[in-house]
C-alpha cells in the first residue's frame, strides 16, 4: 500500500452550521447586511417605509372613523370610512331593488360553488360541471339577474351597478370570447388562405386599437349599424364591443395552447383515422385547454380590470359609481377613501386570480398536471 | 499500469477542513485535500455526495463556511480580488458547456484573454485559434455554439478554458451530458491535456480514464472523502465497505 | 382472400371522388361561403348604415375636416385657436398622445429597470419592497390610479394664490407646475454647437477606444470621458459666450400664473399613472429576462475570471435583451392604447379631442372613429414590424 492510501472507516457526523451563518443574525447578515453598499440600502429602505408607511397605518386604521350616518361621524382625523360603509350596498348592487337583492347573491354564489368545485382537483364530475358553467349557468343567471319569467320581475339593466356589474361584464367577455376564440385560433392555424388570412386581419384589428375606441364604436356607430326599428340597450352594445375586442386576445391565448401540442398528437390522431373536427374536439383541444387556462386567468384579470372603462360610456361599475358617490356634495373631499376601496376590491380579486394563475403555470411546468 | 511519475513538490491547491452547509444541511464534512502540481486527481462518488460542491468552491462557485482553501498561493476568502485571481488561473469545464449562445466560437474563446488579461484582439484570436486547433475544432470557429453537438460543445469549452492559460483544471461531470459515441472525443483531448502535465481535478463517472490517467482516485460519500488511493489499488483492492458497495455498482454492468 | 382475385388496380380509374370528399374542393367551398357571409354581412351593415345616417340627415364624407372647429383646448403643440379646423383637432389630439406616450415610455422604463434588477437584488428587504410595488400597482385598474392622481392628489392642491413655492422660481398648485422656461438669446447657438462637437467626439473616443482594446488589449473609461465631454463641453461654450440665456418666469397675475413653462394637471396625473401602472408589468419582464439567462452563464463567465460587472455586460445582458425587447416593446405599445384613458380627465389626447369633442360637435362618428382606430392600428403594425425585424436579427442560431 502506498502512501497515498487512505481510508475512513468511522463516518462523520451531521452538525449543525457555524452560529454566524445561521440563525435570525446569520440570516439578516447574509440577507441585509452583507456588505456596506447592502447596509446603506437597507437602512434607506426603512427609513422611506418608514416615513411612508407609518403614517398611512395611522390614518387608514388608528385615526379612522368606520360607522355612521353622515360626514359629520367622521371627527378623528383620520380616514373617513363612513362613506364607504353607508354606500357599501350600493357599491356592490348599484340600483338594484333592494328586496331583490338576493337573487344577485344568488346568481355569484352559484357560479362560485361551480368554479371553486373546478379548481379543487380532487373532485368528481369536472365535465358535468364545465358544461353546466358554460351552457346552463348562463340562462339561469340572465333569468335570475334580469328576470321576466319563473314569476321573476324584470330588473332593466339601468338599475345594475356596483361590483355586480362589473363582474358580470367582465364574466361575460370572457365566457362569450371563448368559443369565439376557438374558432379564430383555428382559422388563424388552417391551411385555407381565405380564412386564415379572414381570422389574422381580424385578432390585428382589435388587437391593435385601445378598448375605449371599441367601446365609443359600440355606443356611438352599432346603432347606426342596424335597421333604425331596432334598439340596443347601453349594457348589450358595451357587451357587443367587449366581446368582439376579448375574442381577438381570446384567440392568441388558445393560439398559443394549440402550439404546445407536440406534433405527434396530431399525428397519431390523424393515424387512427380521426377527421380534422374529431382530431381537434377529441384529442387536441381537451389538452390545449387545460393547458390554456393560466392565459385564460391573465385575460380575464386584464379585462377584470378594463371594464372599469365603461364609466366612459355611461354604465356604473364599481369605480364608476364610487366615482359619482365622489361628487355628491355632501360627501365632497374623500376621495381618498373611495379610491381605496375601489383599489382593494380590485386588488384582491385580481392579485388572488394572478397567484393562482402562476400557481397553475408552475403546476403545469412541474409536469404534475400535464396528463 | 502504474501512473507512478516524479511530480512537483509544489502544491497548487490546499483544503484544510472544509466545511460547507446548504442551509441546516451539511454538504461538506472535513474535506482535506493537497493537489501538487502536475498531479490528475478523479472524484468519484455516488450523486449528491458532495463531489461536484467541492470542486466548485475551489474557485468560489460555491462559498464554504468554515477552513481554509489555498490556491496558487492565493488565500481564498470574501476578498474580491484574491477570488479574480484565483479565478484567472483555474479553468473549469462544466457538465452543460455553458457556452455563450450569443458568441461565436472563437468570441466565446477569445473573451476572457481580451477583458480579463487584456490582450490585443488580434493576438486573443490567435491565442483562441491555437487551442481551438489544439481540439481538433478549429474549422468550426465562426460558427455558433447552437450549430455543434454536444462534443464538439465540450471541446470548445475545453478550449476556452485553456486560452487564459490555467494552472489547475476543473472538470465537473464533462461527459454526463454527452451521447456515447461523444464521449470519446471529449475524453482525448482531456488525456492529450494530461499527458502535458496539467494540473487536473475531474470529478467523472469514467472509471476506463481514472484508471488510465489519474495519479490518485477519490471517492466520495455524504460529503466526506472516505477513500483515496493509486488507481491500481483503488480498484483493485478497495478498503472501504462503501467503496467497494459503489464499484460492484458501476463496474457490474 | 376472397377479394385476392379482384384486381385493385383495374378498378381504380373508375373511382370518381365524390365532390364533398376531395379535400381542396371543400375547402375552396367553404371558403367562397364565408366570402359570401362576410360580404352580405358587410353589405348589410353598410346599407343600414347609410340608410340610417340619411334618415339623420348627415353627410358622409371627409369635408368637415376642413370646418371651423370653434372649441378651445388647454394644451396644443402646435398653433391652435377655436378657428382653427376640425382637422387641425385632429394633428393637435395626436401630437398630445405622442407627448404622453414618449414621457410616459422614458419614466416606465427607467422604473421599470430599476424595480425588476430590485427585486432580483440579494437584499431582502429591497426585492421585498420591489416585489410589493410591483404586485399593488398592476393589480389595480390604470383609470382608478388616473383617477387617484387626478381627483385625490392634485385636485387637492392650493389655488395659484396660495401656492407651493420651490425656490421662488417653481409653482405648484392646482392649475399645475410651473417653472421658468429657458429663451435662448443671441449666441446660444455656440452652445448647441459644443454640444454637437461633443457628441461627435464622444463617438470617435469611444470607436478609438475600441479599436485601441482591439490593438493593445487597453481600455481606459471611455463611457465616463463621454459624459463628461457632453456635460463639460457645452457648459464651457455656455460660460464662454457670457451665458447668453434668459428665463421667462411665471408671475401670479390676477388668479393665475402666467409666461413660463406647465405641466397641466391632467398630464401630469395621466403621465404618472401611465408610467407607474406601465413600470410594475416592466419590472416583470425585466426580471424574468435576466432570470432566463441560466445560471450556468453566470457560473462559466465567473470561472473564467470576468469581473461582476463584466460578466453583466458581456454575458448576461446580451442574452437577457434579447428576451426583453419583443415583450417590452408591446408593453410600449400598451402604454400607447392605455394613454387614451386621457379623455376621463379631460386631457386633450386624440380620443378625448378628436374622437369626443370633434365626433360630438359634427356627428361623423362613422369617420372619426375610423381615423382614431387607423391611428392606434398604424402604431400597432409598425411595432410588430418593428419586432419581427428585431426577432429575426437578434435569434440566436441553433442547429
Amino acid at each position: 500500500m502506498s502512501d497515498l492510501s487512505k481510508v475512513r472507516h468511522e463516518m462523520l457526523p451531521d452538525l449543525p452550521p457555524p452560529e454566524n451563518t445561521t440563525g435570525p443574525v446569520g440570516w439578516m447578515r447574509r440577507h441585509l447586511f452583507s456588505s456596506v453598499t447592502n447596509t446603506v440600502l437597507t437602512l434607506f429602505t426603512l427609513y422611506i417605509l418608514y416615513i411612508l408607511l407609518v403614517p398611512t397605518i395611522d390614518w387608514a386604521f388608528i385615526k379612522a372613523d368606520w360607522f355612521g350616518e353622515t360626514r359629520d361621524a367622521c371627527t378623528s382625523g383620520g380616514a373617513c370610512w363612513v362613506f364607504v360603509t353607508t354606500r357599501f350596498s350600493q357599491f356592490l348592487y348599484g340600483f338594484y331593488p333592494e328586496e331583490l337583492t338576493w337573487r344577485i347573491n344568488l346568481a355569484f354564489i352559484l357560479l362560485a360553488v361551480q368554479l371553486v368545485w373546478l379548481m379543487i382537483p380532487k373532485l368528481p364530475f369536472k365535465g358535468i360541471v364545465s358544461v353546466l358553467v358554460l351552457f346552463v349557468y348562463p340562462v339561469v343567471a340572465f333569468y335570475l339577474l334580469y328576470g321576466g319569467s319563473f314569476g321573476l320581475d324584470v330588473v332593466e339593466t339601468h338599475k345594475w351597478g356596483g361590483l355586480s356589474l362589473t363582474l358580470v361584464l367582465a364574466v361575460i367577455g370572457i365566457v362569450a370570447a371563448l368559443p369565439f376564440g376557438v374558432l379564430l385560433a383555428l382559422g388563424r392555424r388552417s391551411e385555407m388562405p381565405i380564412v386564415k388570412s379572414f381570422c389574422v386581419v381580424y385578432i390585428e384589428l382589435w388587437r391593435g386599437v385601445p378598448l375605449i375606441t371599441v367601446l365609443f364604436m359600440a355606443s356611438v356607430m352599432l346603432p347606426l349599424f342596424v335597421p333604425a326599428e331596432v334598439t340596443f340597450d347601453k349594457l348589450l352594445r358595451a357587451l357587443i364591443g367587449i366581446v368582439m375586442f376579448q375574442s381577438a386576445y381570446m384567440a392568441e391565448v388558445v393560439r398559443g395552447g394549440l402550439q404546445a401540442i407536440p406534433k405527434g398528437q396530431y399525428e397519431a390522431a390523424q393515424a387512427l383515422g380521426l377527421n380534422y373536427w374529431k382530431m381537434m374536439g377529441l384529442i387536441v383541444l381537451p389538452q390545449a385547454l387545460k393547458l390554456m387556462i393560466p392565459g385564460i386567468v391573465n385575460t380575464f384579470i386584464a379585462l377584470f380590470k378594463d371594464t372599469s372603462l365603461v364609466l366612459i360610456i355611461g354604465l356604473f361599475d364599481l369605480l364608476a359609481i364610487v366615482q359619482a358617490g365622489l361628487t355628491d356634495p355632501k360627501w365632497l373631499g374623500y376621495s381618498v377613501e373611495g379610491y381605496a376601496f375601489v383599489a382593494l376590491m380590485f386588488w384582491i380579486f385580481c392579485f388572488g386570480m394572478s397567484k393562482y394563475s402562476q400557481h397553475l403555470e408552475r403546476h403545469f411546468h412541474t409536469g404534475h398536471g400535464s396528463r | 499500469m502504474s501512473n507512478t511519475r516524479q511530480l512537483d513538490d509544489k502544491v497548487m491547491v490546499e483544503m484544510r477542513g472544509v466545511n460547507k452547509w446548504y442551509g441546516q444541511f451539511h454538504v461538506l464534512k472535513d474535506v482535506n485535500l493537497k493537489v501538487r502540481q502536475g498531479e490528475r486527481i478523479v472524484i468519484c462518488g455516488p450523486s449528491g455526495s458532495g463531489k461536484s460542491t467541492t470542486i466548485r468552491c475551489i474557485n468560489r462557485l460555491e462559498e464554504h463556511q468554515k477552513g481554509d482553501i489555498v490556491v496558487a498561493d492565493t488565500v481564498l476568502n470574501n476578498d474580491l480580488k484574491n477570488i479574480e485571481t484565483i479565478r484567472r488561473e483555474v479553468g473549469m469545464v462544466f457538465q452543460h458547456f455553458n457556452l455563450f449562445p450569443h458568441l461565436t466560437v472563437l468570441e466565446n474563446c477569445a473573451l476572457a484573454p481580451i477583458w480579463v488579461r487584456k490582450t490585443p484582439r488580434a493576438e486573443a484570436e490567435e491565442i483562441a485559434m491555437k487551442y481551438l486547433r489544439r481540439v481538433r475544432i478549429e474549422e468550426q470557429a465562426l460558427k455558433y455554439p447552437g450549430q455543434l453537438s454536444g462534443g464538439q460543445q465540450q471541446r470548445v469549452a475545453i478550449a476556452r478554458s485553456l486560452c487564459m492559460n490555467p494552472q489547475v483544471m476543473l472538470f465537473d461531470e464533462p461527459t454526463s451530458a454527452l451521447d456515447p459515441e461523444m464521449i470519446k472525443e471529449v475524453l482525448d483531448v482531456m488525456i492529450e491535456l494530461a499527458e502535458e502535465g496539467m494540473t487536473m481535478l475531474c470529478v467523472t463517472h469514467e472509471m476506463g480514464f481514472a484508471k488510465t490517467v489519474a495519479d490518485r482516485v477519490i471517492f466520495m460519500d455524504k460529503g466526506q472523502i472516505i477513500e483515496e488511493n493509486e488507481p491500481e489499488a483503488f480498484f483493485n483492492n478497495p478498503q472501504s465497505e462503501r467503496t467497494q458497495a459503489f464499484l460492484s455498482q458501476i463496474l457490474n454492468h | 382472400m376472397q377479394n385476392a382475385n379482384k384486381s385493385p388496380s383495374s378498378r381504380v380509374p373508375e373511382q370518381k371522388t365524390r365532390f364533398w370528399h376531395d379535400p381542396a374542393k371543400r375547402a375552396l367551398a367553404f371558403q367562397i361561403l364565408l366570402v359570401l357571409v362576410v360580404v352580405g354581412f358587410v353589405g348589410m351593415i353598410v346599407q343600414n348604415t347609410l340608410n340610417n345616417l340619411e334618415s339623420r340627415g348627415i353627410t358622409t364624407g371627409f369635408d368637415f375636416l376642413s370646418q371651423q372647429a370653434g372649441f378651445g383646448i388647454t394644451q396644443t403643440l402646435i398653433e391652435y385657436t377655436e378657428s382653427s379646423s376640425y382637422g387641425t383637432t385632429f394633428v393637435v389630439g395626436l401630437l398630445n398622445t405622442i407627448l404622453v406616450s414618449v414621457l410616459g415610455i422614458i419614466v416606465a422604463t427607467a422604473l421599470g429597470f430599476l424595480m425588476g434588477v430590485a427585486r432580483l437584488s440579494n437584499n431582502w428587504l429591497v426585492a421585498k419592497v420591489a416585489s410589493a410595488f410591483v404586485e399593488v400597482f398592476r393589480n389595480i385598474p390604470l383609470l382608478l390610479q388616473i383617477f387617484f392622481w387626478y381627483f385625490a392628489v392634485l385636485q387637492a392642491l392650493p389655488s395659484p394664490r396660495k401656492s407651493i413655492e420651490l425656490l421662488d422660481t417653481f409653482y405648484l398648485n392646482v392649475r399645475g407646475f410651473y417653472m421658468p422656461q429657458p429663451v435662448p438669446q443671441e449666441g446660444f447657438g455656440l452652445v448647441w454647437l459644443a454640444l454637437v462637437i461633443a457628441l461627435i467626439v464622444s463617438y470617435l473616443v469611444i470607436r478609438w477606444n475600441a479599436k485601441r482594446q482591439d490593438e493593445t488589449g487597453q481600455r481606459f473609461p471611455a463611457y465616463w470621458t463621454a459624459s463628461g465631454l457632453i456635460v463639460g463641453l457645452p457648459l464651457l461654450a455656455f460660460l464662454v459666450s457670457g451665458a447668453p440665456l434668459e428665463w421667462d418666469h411665471p408671475v401670479l397675475k390676477g388668479f393665475n400664473f402666467r409666461g413660463g413653462m406647465t405641466i397641466l394637471p391632467e398630464l401630469a396625473a395621466l403621465w404618472v399613472a401611465l408610467s407607474i401602472y406601465t413600470a410594475a408589468f416592466i419590472a416583470e419582464i425585466v426580471r424574468s429576462g435576466i432570470e432566463a439567462v441560466s445560471k450556468g452563464q453566470t457560473e462559466a463567465a465567473s470561472a473564467l475570471g470576468l469581473s461582476q460587472g463584466k460578466v453583466l455586460r458581456l454575458v448576461v445582458i446580451p442574452q437577457a435583451v434579447r428576451v426583453i425587447i419583443p415583450p417590452l416593446t408591446s408593453q410600449y405599445l400598451n402604454l400607447i392604447k392605455n394613454s387614451s384613458l386621457a379623455t376621463a380627465i379631460g386631457y386633450p389626447d386624440l380620443v378625448s379631442v378628436f374622437a369626443g369633442t370633434t365626433l360630438n360637435q359634427t356627428g361623423q362618428a362613422i369617420e372619426v372613429i375610423f381615423m382614431t382606430m387607423l391611428v392606434y392600428l398604424t402604431l400597432s403594425l409598425l411595432v410588430s414590424a418593428f419586432m419581427n425585424w428585431f426577432n429575426s436579427r437578434m435569434a440566436l442560431v441553433e442547429r
